[in-house]
């Protein structure tokens, strides 16, 4: 019944007339003490759905920022499974967050789906974003996810017409992921005017919320998004905090909290106009 | 990292042994998969441009002026057909079978790579894309799609990883001299499979205007495919100079892989001729019991990686891991998703060669033969002698030279004590 965790969130943000705010966080970065305090802290700090990030070699998709963070979290000896046993760590007190985990396809297919599937029922996941698993190559992982009621959330972008829309939303549940840029995360700017009717196409084309990520980084454009999106990503500029705790040598826990707060609140000042028509 | 030797995991359907594969081989399927390996593993945002690739090349490969633009340059530009030399002495020092060498280090720019580009080229031209990319280890495929580029006065970016690029100055400066911009990729570990993650970040980015030359036979479909059918001139040719001079097929083909494009260029139009031996040579490294080599098929399994699902250097975690070797044009942790599938199906076989019998190969060819053969293909040669007895005398072996050695003479003096 995993997948109810996300319609309910929606659901409840709907009633408030607002958008979500989804913060994005690497596994084990820095430390697996100091990302499990990150990841415990983002609800109170007003994180409505997390996006954890599971550390590979090679993430094709991402800017420099979470290049680094992917770094540092094989540095502190994490992977796939290692990200999913925080996310158990997580649910032990929160039933009620939606956990998203994001990564690429390897881990996942050295691990087996099925087993991979299994393992990430039981840690309380909800969700699974794949950059590199575009609908063509899904069913098999689809097949596994099913079993379990995990979804596989799509991502839609700038380059996807009509007729590929209707591709990517077949058969998807949750969410859809809106990439506002058409690059790597964190490092072009997403702009709410060319963003809002991207948005509305894909909702109408999936009948689902639509979450917008990559070109997110301020207060600001966090808000400009809010008002025309039903969920805000944010990832690079909070893994920054990490590395801006690092060198400054102070604990990163409360660096990245404070700046989710700042985002957060950003988001809530908002009405999603858009918001109150869906789902 | 430790790299674990374990076999695909992937299940795949073996073929009927009571099919012959005689004429009946048409990978990749419509959705670009050789088996279970290939396909389109890339970020959602890629998908329509692949598909557009996919359809510009269809509609090329159907055009038979296409292919007359592409026969011209390739006859009149690169310098073919490149010559099938048979290799007296070395033949006569291996006591077997007849050695052909069919000199791909002859075409311009040195090595095979060029015959890719040039087609890769002028697609990127018949779909109006205005600006290059191109990914490059030991600079060779850098180099040969910078030379394209200043030929058709299109902009081009190289990407290198900056390890590469210090140990490669003879080519950045090439590239550079030919126009090109070489950006040198400090992500990760700095070498191939970054440089091709950075040139992957730059086509996401840069989605309309923009050409990616992949300059191995791997990638998202149609790469794999585009990429053979642009090589397998060199097999075309091998084909019609074995009739001409030795009145038959060779018994054996031997080329090195890394990605593994001069390899399936030789290996695919021979691929329905059950009689002929296809073996591909992985490098070894310092040895397939070490964790320093680059034998993706040996010491690999399966995963992916860079659009395709092909044999991978890995950890227990999936995380990609480095492959090593004295050849930089071979310490690709992959391997196109053909070989992978040829491997499978056991129509190719794949052995390895050491950094110290390539060594000695390179001595050796450069001593017995006059010619100065590229790191590359010395791995090939280095497993050649004992094919050449296995084929035994009478027979002819052709050893795909698939690239000169100047570039690498630097490098050899260092590994022999000599300093230049």
């Amino acid at each position: 019944m995993t997948t109810t965790r996300i319609d309910a969130c929606f659901k409840a943000l709907k009633a408030q007339g607002r958008a979500a705010f989804i913060p994005y966080v690497m596994g084990g970065d820095p430390s697996r003490e100091a990302a499990l305090a990150i990841l415990k802290g983002l609800p109170a700090a007003g994180a409505d759905i997390i996006e954890l990030g599971f550390p590979f070699s090679d993430p094709m998709a991402e800017g420099p920022p979470i290049q680094r963070a992917a770094i540092r979290g094989l540095k502190a000896g994490f992977g796939l499974r290692s990200t999913m046993d925080l996310a158990r760590e997580f649910r032990k007190d929160d039933q009620t967050t939606p956990i998203i985990l994001m990564g690429y396809l390897n881990p996942i297919e050295s691990l087996g789906y099925d087993a991979f599937a299994a393992y990430a029922a039981e840690c309380g996941v909800d969700g699974l974003i794949v950059v590199d698993c575009p609908p063509e190559e899904a069913a098999p992982l689809i097949e596994a996810l099913d079993k379990v009621s995990i979804s596989l959330i799509r991502l839609a972008t700038p380059t996807s017409d009509d007729e590929r829309l209707k591709i990517v939303v077949q058969g998807t549940s949750g969410f859809v992921y809106y990439v506002a840029v058409a690059g790597v995360t964190g490092v072009k700017e997403a702009n709410a005017d060319v963003v809002a009717p991207a948005v509305e196409r894909v909702r109408k084309a999936s009948g689902l919320p639509v979450a917008v990520g990559f070109g997110v980084k301020t207060p600001e454009r966090a808000a400009e998004i809010a008002r025309v999106a039903d969920a805000v990503v944010v990832g690079s500029a909070l893994v920054d905090e990490v590395a801006a705790a690092l060198e400054a040598n102070a604990p990163a826990a409360p660096r990245v909290l404070a700046r989710v707060k700042t985002l957060g609140d950003a988001v809530r000042s908002v009405t999603s106009a858009s918001a109150a028509e869906t789902v | 990292m430790k790299v674990e030797t374990v076999n695909a995991q992937t299940p795949f359907q073996a073929p009927d042994p009571a099919q012959p594969l005689s004429n009946a081989y048409a990978w990749p399927d419509a959705q670009g998969r050789f088996g279970p390996y290939g396909g389109q593993f890339v970020a959602e945002t890629l998908m329509p441009l692949i598909h557009e690739l996919d359809a510009a090349y269809k509609a090329a490969k159907a055009d038979p002026s296409f292919q007359a633009e592409l026969d011209g340059y390739l006859t009149h530009y690169v310098g073919r057909e490149s010559p099938l030399y048979f290799a007296e002495r070395l033949t006569e020092h291996f006591g077997g079978a007849k050695i052909w060498l069919k000199r791909e280090d002859l075409n311009h720019t040195g090595a095979h790579k060029i015959n890719n580009c040039m087609g890769q080229i002028l697609l990127a031209r018949r779909m109006g894309k205005t600006r290059i990319i191109a990914e490059t280890g030991a600079g060779q495929h850098g180099v040969a799609s910078a030379t394209v580029s200043a030929r058709f006065g299109l902009p081009c970016t190289v990407y290198m990883g900056a390890v590469d690029v210090e140990r490669q100055q003879p080519n950045v400066f090439r590239m550079r001299l030919l126009g090109a911009e070489v950006f040198p990729v400090t992500a990760g570990a700095a070498t191939l499979k970054d440089a091709m993650n950075e040139a992957m970040r730059d086509w996401v980015t840069n989605v309309s205007d923009t050409y990616y030359i992949i300059g191995t036979a791997a990638g998202p479909h149609p790469y794999p495919a585009m990429v053979r059918d642009f090589q397998s001139v060199i097999g075309k040719e091998i084909k019609t100079q074995s009739m001409a001079r030795m009145g038959k097929l060779p018994d054996a083909v031997v080329a090195c892989i890394g990605g593994g494009s001069n390899a399936i260029g030789a290996f695919h139009p021979f691929i329905d001729d059950a009689a002929v031996r296809l073996i591909g040579v992985e490098a070894a490294g310092h040895g397939l019991d070490t964790p320093d080599h680059a034998a993706s098929l040996k010491g690999g399994r399966s995963g992916v990686l860079h659009g395709n699902r092909t044999y991978l250097l890995q950890d227990e975690d999936g995380n990609i891991v480095e492959g090593h070797s004295i050849s930089a044009g071979l310490d690709y942790p992959g391997i196109g998703p053909e070989h992978a599938w040829l491997h499978d199906i056991g129509r190719a076989e794949y052995r390895s060669a050491t950094d110290n019998e390539a060594l000695e190969a390179f001595q050796l060819c450069s001593k017995l033969e006059g010619i100065i053969p590229a790191l590359e293909p010395a791995h090939a040669l280095a497993r050649t002698g004992e094919v050449a007895r296995e084929v035994g005398k009478g027979g002819d072996v052709v050893l795909l030279m698939s690239g000169r050695g100047d570039k690498d003479i630097f490098q050899v003096a260092r590994h022999l004590g000599v300093e230049l």
